[in-house]
């Protein structure tokens, strides 16, 4: 299957299954209250979250342009490549040679004349590439990262520290060493260590990236899962004959989510940030704000300064992150008892 | 108390040994010698020469179980040089990984001591002083300031550093290193408030919480019936009180002393274990990137351990058991 029709199917499932969780709690009064809340406290923040959301999601779906092969053959290698709707904001052949300042009507160097002069808000980098442009389709890899790594982290540190927490015993003991295993390597170096060992690309760095995030979050739902198997509403189903992995699915595990929920509001802000780091150290991901911020280092050094790349793609990650950071505090505040009841 | 450590140390052990494990796993399990002599020597080489480059870095050894030797295997190989800090030679050019590190501890250390404790009095005092209007504005200020700080990359606080202060400023050289102290001193300004910038948000809002807890209990509503000032109740009553939570941060953050700031070092030019890491990462060189994990993860759980013996310290009502 090519790629952008993949990247369709997965927008479309993703929108559908956010639609129906959304959905879903509003028909909670729990939830709906936390939902109210959290956009009372944060509006801004949240509205901010959500037009990134929007951009990246508008940047996932695709289609190529043309039905008849050859029909169009002035414009060269764009022919037959899938654009997405971002892309479609800007002129398909929208690329100068070289630099650019913003609104320029010249080349930075060597004054010759732009394609298109004027047009490019944010200026234009190395390769001549509209910034505003690759800034906008950064926000997309950016949620890729979190919401990848997330798919990754979350379903595992549930199941892991689910079972190690209700079964205990001999399984509690191996999970507790191969956590602190994990844990006992430092963060970054685990991380640079696992990507040389897989290999850079999307997936990769993702998973590396899984994997020295997951244990955080096990070990939370572990000593919560102790907590919760003592509690009378638990003792009072395995009385009237529930099974055990009934009970674990409909009275361990939903009493679970806020914390996983927490949990990924903070965990997300990191995800992104590491992976600037890692761009930075020369494995990051294709695309990423990380990469633009780490070709801006040497373009600082040039006559005249080159600012508006590393301007456009530390601003936008920046704002992303400090939204994402605020949601997440209100997220804390407003689902973790203990600051939930100090807030009534 | 003697028991309960000697029983950490042996736990610690297993954890070793399971680091080490995982590191044979990743290192010679997944990523087989043949792909690190790929990686290092390019895709397209001929058999012979991948052949030849196993052979020079000693990789062209039975993976697990040798039937003529048990003790001639990469895996017998790979504990006994971790354990007895033999380490081995670099992949990259051969040099004994010891020599490596005996370099680069010192510059290591001469960044990240005094980081370490600017760091540390920087954000317990700002965390005090916020604590200590706590639900004003200046609080409220406070923690806005902090979340601030912490949504902003840390290389962004490098590149904007160097840029404002060896180039517009021009106060002292951005990068660079040399054997005298006096000069050191100049080439580590600017890393050392780099790093502290980069981390306060993170560590004050941290401390303003544990500082914010110790304020509602008991004992702060006595020192203030006494007479005790603002001042006074904050530094000798809520400070020594909220130590265990300090302690655990601090005794974890030492670590990173020996291994270095992989970021600062390098874009500062610091010859330490930082830089050496994005040699290693740059330069394919995998000996060397498992030493790093592997001494990271040796001095995290000492550093545990210490951690639990100073608990006993800081609060008499501890006992290890």
């Amino acid at each position: 299957m090519e790629p952008h029709v993949l990247s369709n199917l997965i927008t479309a499932a993703l929108a559908i299954l956010l639609a129906a969780a959304l959905l879903r709690a509003r028909r909670d009064p729990l939830w709906r209250g936390a939902g109210r809340e959290l956009a009372r406290r944060r509006p801004i923040a949240v509205s901010v979250v959500a037009l990134y959301v929007l951009i990246a999601g508008l940047d996932s779906i695709a289609w190529v342009d043309g039905h008849a092969p050859g029909a169009k053959a002035e414009s060269g290698t764009l022919q037959g490549q899938a654009r997405s709707v971002i892309d479609r904001l800007f002129p398909a052949d929208f690329q100068e040679r070289s630099y650019s300042a913003p609104l320029a009507t010249h080349e930075l160097y060597g004054e010759e004349p732009l394609l298109h002069p004027g047009k490019h808000l944010l200026g234009t980098n190395m390769i001549g590439q509209d910034v505003l442009h690759l800034t906008l389709k950064g926000a997309r890899v950016a949620l890729v990262i979190g919401g990848l790594t997330s798919a990754i982290v979350i379903p595992l540190a549930l199941l892991v520290g689910v079972s190690a927490g209700w079964v205990g015993g001999r399984l509690d003991d191996a999970v507790f060493f191969v956590m602190s295993t994990l844990a006992s390597m430092p963060t970054l170096l685990l991380l640079i260590a696992l990507i040389m060992a897989l290999g850079t690309g999307t997936t990769q760095v993702c998973l590396a990236l899984g994997i020295t995030g997951w244990v955080g979050l096990a070990r939370l739902v572990r000593a919560e899962t102790f907590k919760i198997r003592e509690l009378d509403y638990v003792q009072a189903a395995r009385v009237l004959g529930t099974s055990e992995l009934r009970i674990v699915w409909r009275h361990v595990v939903p009493n679970l989510m806020h914390l996983v929920l927490i949990t990924f509001a903070l965990l997300f802000s990191g995800l992104v940030l590491s992976e600037v780091m890692l761009s930075w150290l020369g494995i990051g991901i294709d695309g990423s704000w990380g990469r633009m911020i780490d070709q801006a280092r040497s373009e600082l050094s040039r006559e005249p300064v080159i600012w508006w790349n590393l301007l456009a793609s530390s601003t936008a990650l920046f704002i992303l992150i400090l939204a994402v950071n605020q949601v997440a505090d209100a997220v804390r505040d407003v689902l973790d008892p203990r600051t939930a009841l100090e807030a009534l | 108390m003697i028991a309960y450590v000697l029983r950490r140390l042996v736990y610690g052990f297993a954890t070793v040994l399971g680091v080490l494990l995982f590191l044979f796993f990743l290192f010679f399990l997944y990523a087989s010698p043949e792909d690190i002599a790929r990686r290092a020597i390019g895709e397209k080489a001929p058999p012979a020469a991948i052949e030849q480059w196993i052979a020079n870095h000693g990789y062209d050894r039975p993976l697990v179980w040798n039937p003529e030797d048990p003790t001639d295997s990469l895996l017998v190989e790979h504990f006994r040089r971790m354990l007895t800090f033999d380490f081995g030679r670099s992949d990259a050019d051969d040099v004994p990984i010891r020599q490596r590190l005996a370099e680069g501890a010192g510059p290591s250390l001469a960044l990240m001591v005094p980081l370490f404790l600017f760091e540390l009095l920087v954000s317990v005092t700002l965390g005090l002083f916020v604590a200590t209007f706590r639900e004003t504005y200046i609080d409220r200020a406070g923690v806005a300031i902090c979340v601030f700080a912490m949504s902003v990359s840390i290389l962004l606080y490098i590149i904007g550093g160097q840029y404002l202060v060896g180039r517009v400023l021009n106060w002292f050289p951005v990068s660079g290193w040399d054997a005298s102290p006096s000069v050191i001193a100049r080439f580590l300004a600017l890393p050392v408030i780099v790093g502290v910038l980069a981390s306060f948000g993170e560590q004050v809002r941290f401390y303003r919480t544990v500082f914010v807890e110790e304020t509602a209990r008991d004992y702060v509503r006595t020192a203030r019936a006494k007479g005790c000032g603002d001042a006074r109740v904050m530094w000798r009553h809520v400070l020594p009180n909220a130590m265990i939570p300090i302690l655990t941060q601090v005794v974890v953050a030492i670590p990173f002393l020996f291994t270095g700031s992989i970021l600062l070092e390098s874009f500062f030019g610091i010859p330490g274990l930082g830089s050496m890491t994005v040699d290693a990462i740059q330069g394919n060189d995998f000996a060397t990137l498992r030493v790093m994990v592997f001494i990271g993860s040796l001095l995290f759980i000492l550093a545990q351990i210490a951690t639990d013996v100073l608990y006993t310290l800081a609060d008499p009502r501890v006992r290890l058991e």
